[in-house]
C-alpha cells in the first residue's frame, strides 16, 4: 500500500519543465570511438538529464542540448578525453526560472 | 612583486573583475563598488541567478554586515520556522521536529528563496553600488601578465578580453578557472554530490495543511536513509505555492549502480511518509547541480598572483548533515575577498602576499572555523554505517519500544538497543567509535 498512488513524471516532461536556451554548437564533446571500449559507463546512469544513451552497437548517443551544465558526467567518467567539457556560450544553455 | 605600473588604472579596464554573479561574486562586487573601484561582475547566464540552483534554503545572517533589514526585501518564499530530520527505512520513517515561532519574525533564521530570484536581487544591490554587471557573458580563461600574474580574464565576446588587477573567481563548483590557474589538485568525483531537485507546485493552503504552518512560515525537512544503495541524503522544502523535493547523491556510489537520480527520488516520493506531503503535486522545473561536499580535506589554494577564489569555486559549502549551508559561506567569503582585494589596492600589493587579509579573514570567522570544526562531519554523515545500518538500527529500536506485544510484557529499552544493533549488524566498537566522531564533529 502506498507504493503505487500515481505515476511518476515522464522523463521528457521532466525534461521539458527546464527551460534551455540551444546554441548551435555543442558545449560537450564525447569521443564515441573511447566509450566504445568503456564497459563501465558511468555517465548512462549518473547524468540527471539523461544525456548517454547506450546504442545497439555498443556506442554510446549524446546530445547536448537538454544540459543542466552540472557536471557530473565528466566527473564520473574514467576514460581519459572521453568527454570535453566546456560552458556554453553566453547567454545560452540552461536557464531556471525567476517568480 | 608586481611593479606599481601594473596596477596603474588607466592601463586597466577595471580594478576588479570578478566572474560569477552568484552570492559570492555579488557580495565582492558590493564590497568592492562601496569601496569606490571599478568593478565588472561577468555573469554567463542571461541573468545572475539562471544558472543556480541548491535545496532551497538561505541562511542569509551574514547580509546584516552589507544590507541592514535584508529581511524587509529579500526574494524569500517562507522563513523556516519548523526544522525536521527524518531517517528512515523502506517502510519506517523516526523524526526529530523542532519549531521556533521567533525564526518566523525578523530578524528572522533561515528561509526558502528561489535562486534566481536570490541571486538577482543580490547582483542588484552590486550594480545599485555601481558595479557593472555584464550577462550573458562566458569567461573562458585567464590573462597573465609578464610576471606570471593573473591580470584579465578573456571571453567569449569579440574582442572581449579585459584587464584587471586582480581577479576574483566566484565561477562555481566546476571553477574552469581555478583549475586553469592550477588552484586544485585532481578533482576528485568522490568530493561531490549530485543535488537533483524537483519544484512542485500544490495550492498554498495545501501546504500550510500538510505541512502544519501559516502564512510565511515554512518548513526544512532532512532525510536520511532515503537514497536506496547510493549514499547521500534527501530534502524537503516548502516554498509560498511550491514545495521542494529532492536528494544530494553521492557521485562514485550514483555511478556505481543501476538506479537513476529521477528514479531514486520517485522512490523517496513513493514512501508512506513522504507521499502523503507531495501526491498530486505538479511538476514545475527540474534541476540538478554539484555540490562540493567534502569539506575542509578539499579545499583548494584560495589565492594567487592577482587572483582569489570564492564561494563553490572555493569548495566553501558546509555539508554536515543536521547543518546543510552554502550560500551564506559564499556570501561571506565573497564579501571577504572584496575586502581584502580593498585593502590590497590600496597596498598596491596584489601578490599573494598582498592578498593575504583574505584568507585571515576567512580563519578568523565562521567561513574555515566551522569547516575546521566540522572537518570530519562529511564523511561521517554519508559514511555506509551512517547511510545503511544506522537508520535500520533506530527505526527498529523505535518500532519495538511503541509496539504493545501483549501478552508480552515490555522489554527494557536497553535490551532492545543490544538486540536490534546485533540483528542489523552493527559491531559494537564501530557504534562506539562513530559516537566518539559524532561529539568531535558536532559537540
Amino acid at each position: 500500500m502506498g507504493r503505487e498512488v500515481w505515476p511518476d513524471i515522464a522523463f521528457q516532461d521532466r525534461i521539458d519543465s527546464a527551460t534551455f536556451r540551444v546554441h548551435h554548437q555543442a558545449h560537450i564533446v564525447v569521443d564515441s570511438a573511447i566509450c566504445g571500449d568503456c564497459s563501465t559507463r558511468e555517465c548512462i546512469v549518473a547524468c540527471p538529464a539523461n544525456l548517454f544513451v547506450p546504442t545497439s552497437d555498443g556506442g554510446i548517443l549524446f546530445n547536448y542540448e537538454q544540459c543542466f551544465e552540472c557536471g557530473t558526467c565528466y566527473m564520473v567518467c574514467n576514460r581519459e578525453g572521453a568527454i570535453s567539457w566546456d560552458y556554453p556560450e553566453g547567454g545560452f544553455g540552461v536557464v531556471y526560472k525567476r517568480t | 612583486m608586481r611593479d606599481a605600473g601594473a596596477l596603474d588604472p588607466a592601463t586597466l579596464d577595471a580594478d576588479v573583475i570578478v566572474v560569477g554573479a552568484g552570492p559570492a561574486g555579488s557580495c565582492a562586487a558590493i564590497v568592492l563598488a562601496r569601496a569606490g573601484k571599478r568593478v565588472v561582475l561577468i555573469e554567463r547566464g542571461p541573468f545572475p541567478g539562471s544558472k543556480n540552483m541548491y535545496g532551497g534554503v538561505v541562511y542569509p545572517r551574514i547580509l546584516d554586515q552589507l544590507i541592514p533589514n535584508w529581511w524587509l526585501e529579500a526574494p524569500v518564499q517562507r522563513w523556516v520556522t519548523r526544522r525536521s530530520t527524518m531517517i528512515m527505512t523502506d517502510d519506517k520513517a523516526l523524526t526529530v521536529d523542532f519549531r521556533c515561532e521567533a525564526w518566523g519574525k525578523p530578524p528572522h533564521n533561515g528561509a526558502t528563496a528561489f535562486r534566481p530570484d536570490f541571486d538577482a536581487w543580490l547582483a542588484d544591490k552590486a550594480v545599485v553600488a555601481g558595479a557593472r554587471l555584464i550577462c550573458s557573458t562566458t569567461v573562458t580563461g585567464l590573462l597573465h601578465n609578464e610576471a606570471g600574474a593573473v591580470s584579465g580574464v578573456t571571453t567569449d565576446r569579440p574582442d572581449g578580453d579585459l584587464t584587471a588587477a586582480v581577479v576574483i573567481a566566484c565561477d562555481g563548483v566546476n571553477s574552469f578557472l581555478a583549475k586553469q590557474e592550477g588552484l586544485y589538485g585532481e578533482f576528485d568525483a568522490a568530493n561531490y554530490t549530485l543535488g537533483v531537485k524537483e519544484t512542485l507546485a500544490l495550492p498554498k493552503e495545501t501546504i500550510d495543511e500538510r505541512f502544519g504552518v501559516r502564512g510565511t512560515d515554512g518548513v526544512d525537512i532532512e532525510i536520511v536513509g532515503c537514497t536506496g544503495g547510493v549514499n547521500g541524503g534527501g530534502f524537503i522544502y516548502t516554498n509560498l505555492d511550491t514545495i521542494a523535493v529532492g536528494l544530494v547523491l553521492k557521485l562514485p556510489k550514483l555511478a556505481a549502480q543501476k538506479q537513476r537520480p529521477e528514479e531514486l527520488i520517485a522512490t523517496m516520493k513513493r514512501h508512506p511518509a513522504i507521499a502523503p506531503l507531495v501526491e498530486g503535486a505538479e511538476l514545475k522545473e527540474y534541476s540538478a547541480h554539484l555540490i562540493p561536499e567534502a569539506g575542509i580535506s578539499m579545499l583548494p589554494t584560495l589565492s594567487g598572483n592577482g587572483m582569489l577564489l570564492a564561494g563553490d569555486a572555493a569548495a566553501l559549502c558546509l555539508a554536515a548533515g543536521i547543518w546543510l549551508e552554502g550560500v551564506n559561506f559564499a556570501m561571506a567569503s565573497g564579501m571577504y575577498a572584496g575586502e581584502a582585494v580593498v585593502e590590497a589596492l590600496r597596498a598596491q600589493d596584489v601578490t599573494v602576499s598582498g592578498l593575504a587579509g583574505y584568507q585571515r579573514r576567512l580563519e578568523a570567522t565562521f567561513v574555515l572555523k566551522d569547516h575546521r570544526k566540522l572537518k570530519r562531519a562529511p564523511e561521517l554523515v554519508l559514511s555506509d554505517r551512517v547511510q545503511h545500518l544506522y537508520p535500520e538500527f533506530v527505526t527498529s529500536v523505535a518500532e519495538r519500544m511503541f509496539r504493545v506485544d501483549n501478552p508480552a510484557p515490555k522489554p527494557g529499552v536497553r535490551r532492545i538497543i543490544a538486540q536490534e544493533r546485533k540483528r542489523v549488524g552493527i559491531r559494537r566498537r564501530d557504534l562506539a567509535a562513530d559516537g566518539v566522531a559524532g561529539l568531535r564533529s558536532f559537540g
